[in-house]
């Protein structure tokens, strides 16, 4: 699916974005990985990559699922929720 | 270093029904929540049972803030081009005491907090827990940011994630067999428009589910739900088989040709969505809940792995509003005999004792049942090719509808589905 039709439905919801990463990757980890599902699992795309073959990770996207804390499977992904206050603020839920 | 007798993490249904519950017992408890309110950080299919709930907190039902009461139940299986429904219009289901209602966590959780407040708890937001402290083997209070604050018992409450339950070494390793991930849109409609798309009386509810063609062989479904002036609609992917599938989908793709199959686009047409959520949800039933209680801490909700899939209903809201309950009178039964090592022994028994675990354990097979594939890649798409057939005109004479279904189905199936009939009994 089309980043820009992903941003389109995000771009609904109120993310405050807080500059303190809330999930980190190993990157010489993510090198070995072939599968690299995170890719894929991840309903806001907030995992990509780039022209370097590197995951690169788009926080002000990310709905705080939880989905890459599973689907990882090099442990690379380090997870936690962002500090209180900022994140997804759903008005509907 | 401040303290309260107890310290509840997170403000979704099972901390607020613990700290609504204790602080009507006149017991001092703080709950901290990491959203800007309870219910930021929220989300449903969805739709609550009431049944099983509405005797632990009586007095809130008349006002709570719930969308549709449902009256119509409809179960869609899709295959490729065609899908066959069963709708059930029950009015012991629209007579009150209503069965069900579909909610929107963000407004009921607000609403909930407020009661909790009002009721004499301190509720605190925009402040996460990220660690528990110890002393001599016991949990005895919270670590946030800069903060350690002391309790004599700690609920943990923080949902499908918990990181805390983790912390407490009450919780395993997430598995991606035993959670899936739910993709959600609000597509808001007016009232009326709802009303007549699905033949509803005013107020009332529908609620659809549907299996089949839409995940692609995967384990799943979909959903959409009829609130006052919005659709729940979406879809829910077991995480394992999105990982194995070949060649990869995109998750969120799957949402979009859901939302333009034919049995749906007609139901959103003209909608707006306002607004895009996911969360996890766990699927391992009874054998992937965490242990219930620890030294100092109790587990209520999602933390405890307390949601159940039987194929028909999904289930969880109820089960963590009744354990966030009991862990309240657990932690009052303790502290009324002055023991409050007490509370988890006092929790497990009124756990066991109710329909939370009682249910859980009824249904500790349902898992493995919908392991099978044949559910999500073969089935659904028999039962439609053979409802096409029987419902077929052709130009030629037409064969005994007895032998048309037994001739597609032999041909589509073999035998091994009568086999299979018998792990329905799982279920």
């Amino acid at each position: 699916m089309s980043k820009d039709a992903i941003r389109a439905k995000l771009g609904r919801d109120t993310i405050k974005v807080d500059d303190q990463k809330h999930i980190k990757i190993k990157q010489d980890v993510c090198r070995t990985c072939k599968e690299k599902y995170c890719l894929y699992v991840c309903p806001a795309q907030v995992y990509s990559l780039n022209k370097q073959g590197e995951i690169e990770l788009d926080l002000d996207a990310c709905l705080e699922c939880g989905t890459c804390r599973i689907a990882c499977i090099k442990k690379s992904v380090d997870w936690n929720y962002p500090r209180g206050g900022f994140g997804v603020q759903l008005k509907f839920g | 270093m401040e303290k309260f007798e107890v310290i509840v993490v997170g403000g979704g249904l099972a901390g607020l029904s613990a700290a609504y519950t204790l602080a009507k017992d006149g017991i001092e408890v703080l709950l901290v929540e990491r959203g800007d309110f309870s219910g930021s950080k929220n989300v449903t299919g969805g739709r609550l049972y009431l049944n099983p709930v509405r005797g632990l907190l009586p007095e809130l039902w008349a006002e709570a803030p719930l969308e549709r009461f449902v009256g119509q139940e409809i179960i869609t299986v899709m295959g490729q081009n065609s899908s066959v429904s069963v709708r059930l219009s029950s009015e012991d289901f629209r007579t009150e005491p209503r069965h069900s209602y579909t909610i929107l966590r963000s407004k009921f959780d607000q609403w909930f907090a407020e009661k909790a407040a009002e009721a004499g708890a301190m509720l605190v937001t925009k402040q996460k827990v990220d660690d528990l402290i110890w002393e001599n083997g016991t949990v005895a209070g919270i670590v946030s940011g800069e903060d350690r604050i002391q309790a004599g018992v700690v609920i943990a409450a923080d949902g499908i994630m918990s990181l805390i339950s983790e912390r407490a070494h009450l919780r395993k390793e997430q598995q991606p067999k035993q959670y899936a991930v739910g993709i959600k849109e609000i597509i808001e409609l007016s009232a009326k428009t709802i009303e007549d798309r699905f033949n509803l009386r005013d107020g009332e509810g529908a609620a659809e589910m549907f299996m089949g063609s839409l995940t692609k062989g995967m384990f799943g479904g979909g959903f959409l739900y009829t609130n006052k002036e919005s659709l729940s609609l979406g879809l829910v992917i077991g995480i394992s088989d999105l990982m194995s599938k070949t060649p990869p989908i995109e998750a969120p793709e799957l949402l979009e040709e859901f939302k333009n199959r034919s049995e749906v686009a007609p139901l959103i047409k003209g909608g707006e969505t306002v607004e895009y959520s996911a969360h996890v949800i766990g699927e391992g039933g009874y054998n992937a809940m965490a242990k219930l209680h620890g030294n100092g801490i109790l587990v209520a909700g999602d933390a405890a792995g307390l949601n159940l899939n039987t194929g028909l209903t999904v289930r969880g809201m109820e089960f963590a509003i009744a354990s966030g309950v009991f862990a309240g009178r657990a932690i009052k039964k303790a502290r009324d005999a002055n023991d409050l090592s007490k509370a988890p022994l006092n929790y497990d028994q009124l756990m066991k004792d109710s329909f939370v675990l009682k249910d859980m354990y009824t249904f500790r097979d349902a898992p493995s049942f919908l392991e099978n594939p044949r559910l999500f890649n073969l089935y659904p798409q028999v039962l439609c090719d053979t409802m096409g057939k029987l419902m077929a005109i052709g130009e030629g004479p037409k064969r005994k509808l007895s032998s048309t279904a037994m001739r597609e189905m032999r041909s589509k199936l073999g035998w091994s589905w009568l086999k299979e009939l018998r792990g329905a009994l799982k279920v």
